[in-house]
């Protein structure tokens, strides 16, 4: 007769172990690989939620607590300089009007298609994200304020980053500066275009695959080109801050333009994303240069 | 009276508790840490899981330690399954060496704790780099010494209610009730 134990307990740790680590190792797989479990994070992220928001109380109690003590004189100082912001604006933005009306009237005569709606919504960064690998931030708008994954994020000085993970009440922004994040430019100077990739941990960017003879300098503006139809054309991107041209192609940094890290507004551009028919060799990304775009023929012409 | 374990009978750990300690050591995982505080803060999950399945290695399952995984997963949107498998793994090591972590005084224990929870940061990154990422520096690290110093602290809080009220027969606290 065979062995029986005194006491049943079931498979043994080992047993346990082993089954629950392969199902982790499928999941990542899958997860990494083919993107197939966004259905099961949703699930997940409704337990989540809750505990996160909960978790997010006493930071944002602090922040209220701290904002009733302010003195008056700083709200006065700080009103004063407002207003007259706002006046430097208003002047701004009347001009700025006429050039929009102008712009329509020429793009429709060139009968070119317009720029996305300029529909923005304005989020609130909740936090930073905690996985040292990546430079990702959580936003306090999500599906039902009618984010999608892809739209482009903003501040008010230029890009900071897209759109990569929708929740219901919140979104995942990945920024320019993440590893695998790219975003095509041009320089302001001349025109050139190329690929922006995030260069990960110090919070720089940088432009590979430019000879080393490049028409580029040491502080060139580079705003997005608009050729790959996420970003809307002519934000600024970054400011260039180092080149090496000591082997065939130059080593370009350059450091982000937008407050990457600074800020705890954004606004995120919820036109639609526009589907583009992919080529059928390159990947999916933010790096089709294929030239079709009429804004860019546009623009050179 | 020195050692947690041996010497000193305990009622044991009920469900309700150790859920409690699981759900706040979420949320304490959750709270919105930044820049220097986020590489000191201890993983407080793998903490509670870690003590749970040494002092109590029947009542806390590799199922609880997968399911907390796969929420630190969503919670830090990484891939599904890195915290889970890291979790599983610490979870495996603590329960086949809880009866000699047992034994030991706290600090000696928390050493102990200390290399679990190494080897728990050394899975994720070994995940991380197979996953296409860059060792982000020594700073890694940093959490599990942080988490080995709460031990003690920790274990004597959680082991709190399991103390229940002092024993009647014992002649110290009937003379204590008596005066």
């Amino acid at each position: 007769m065979e062995h029986q134990p005194f006491f049943k307990h079931g498979p043994s740790p080992l047993a346990r172990f082993v089954f629950f680590a392969l199902i982790s190792l499928v999941f990542m797989l899958l997860d990494a690989r083919l993107n197939a479990l966004d259905s099961l994070r949703q699930i997940i992220s409704v337990a989540v939620a809750p505990l996160q928001r909960l978790a997010m109380t006493p930071a944002e109690l602090l922040d209220r607590t701290g904002s009733f003590f302010v003195t008056q004189e700083r709200l006065q100082n700080e009103n004063a300089m407002l207003r007259q912001q706002q006046l430097a604006q208003a002047a701004q933005l009347q001009r700025m009007q006429a050039m929009q009306a102008e712009n329509a009237h020429l793009r429709n005569i060139l009968n070119v298609q317009r720029l996305r709606g300029e529909s923005v919504v304005a989020a609130e960064i909740v936090y930073a994200g905690r996985d040292p690998f990546s430079q990702k931030i959580t936003v306090d708008k999500g599906s039902n304020h009618k984010v999608q994954a892809g739209q482009p994020a903003l501040d008010d000085i230029g890009v900071i980053g897209q759109v990569t993970r929708v929740y219901p009440f919140s979104s995942e922004i990945t920024l320019l500066t993440d590893k695998d994040q790219a975003i095509p430019v041009e320089i302001v100077r001349n025109g050139a275009r190329a690929i922006a990739f995030g260069h990960g941990q110090d919070g720089a960017l940088e432009l590979p695959f430019m000879a080393a003879n490049a028409d580029i300098q040491n502080g060139d503006t580079l705003v997005t080109s608009g050729i790959d139809g996420v970003y809307p054309a002519g934000l600024p991107v970054a400011v260039v801050t180092k080149i090496e041209r000591n082997s065939a192609f130059a080593k370009i940094t350059c450091m982000p333009s937008a407050g990457v890290n600074r800020h705890r507004q954004l606004l995120i551009l919820i036109g639609e994303v526009r589907q583009f028919q992919k080529p059928e060799s390159a990947p999916a990304g933010t790096g089709t240069t294929d030239g079709k775009t009429p804004v860019l023929r546009k623009k050179r012409g | 009276m020195h050692y947690a374990g041996a010497p000193e009978l305990l009622k044991p750990a009920s469900l309700k508790f150790i859920l409690l300690t699981l759900v706040s050591g979420l949320l304490l995982n959750l709270l919105p840490w930044q820049g220097l505080a986020l590489s000191f803060r201890p993983d407080f999950v793998a903490l509670v899981l870690l003590f749970w399945a040494i002092r109590e290695p029947r009542k806390l399952g590799f199922a609880a330690a997968w399911i907390a995984g796969l929420m630190m997963d969503v919670g830090d949107g990484v891939f599904l399954g890195q915290h889970a498998f890291a979790y599983t793994l610490g979870v495996y090591a603590a329960i086949v060496l809880h009866r000699r972590i047992q034994r030991f005084t706290l600090w000696q224990q928390a050493s102990h704790v200390l290399l679990l929870l190494l080897l728990l940061q050394a899975t994720m990154l070994i995940i991380r780099l197979f996953g296409g990422g860059i060792f982000p520096g020594p700073g890694y690290f940093l959490s599990c010494l942080t988490g080995a110093m709460l031990w003690p602290a920790l274990s004597l809080l959680f082991l709190l209610p399991q103390r229940g009220r002092p024993d009647a027969d014992s002649v110290y606290s009937a003379g204590h009730k008596g005066l």
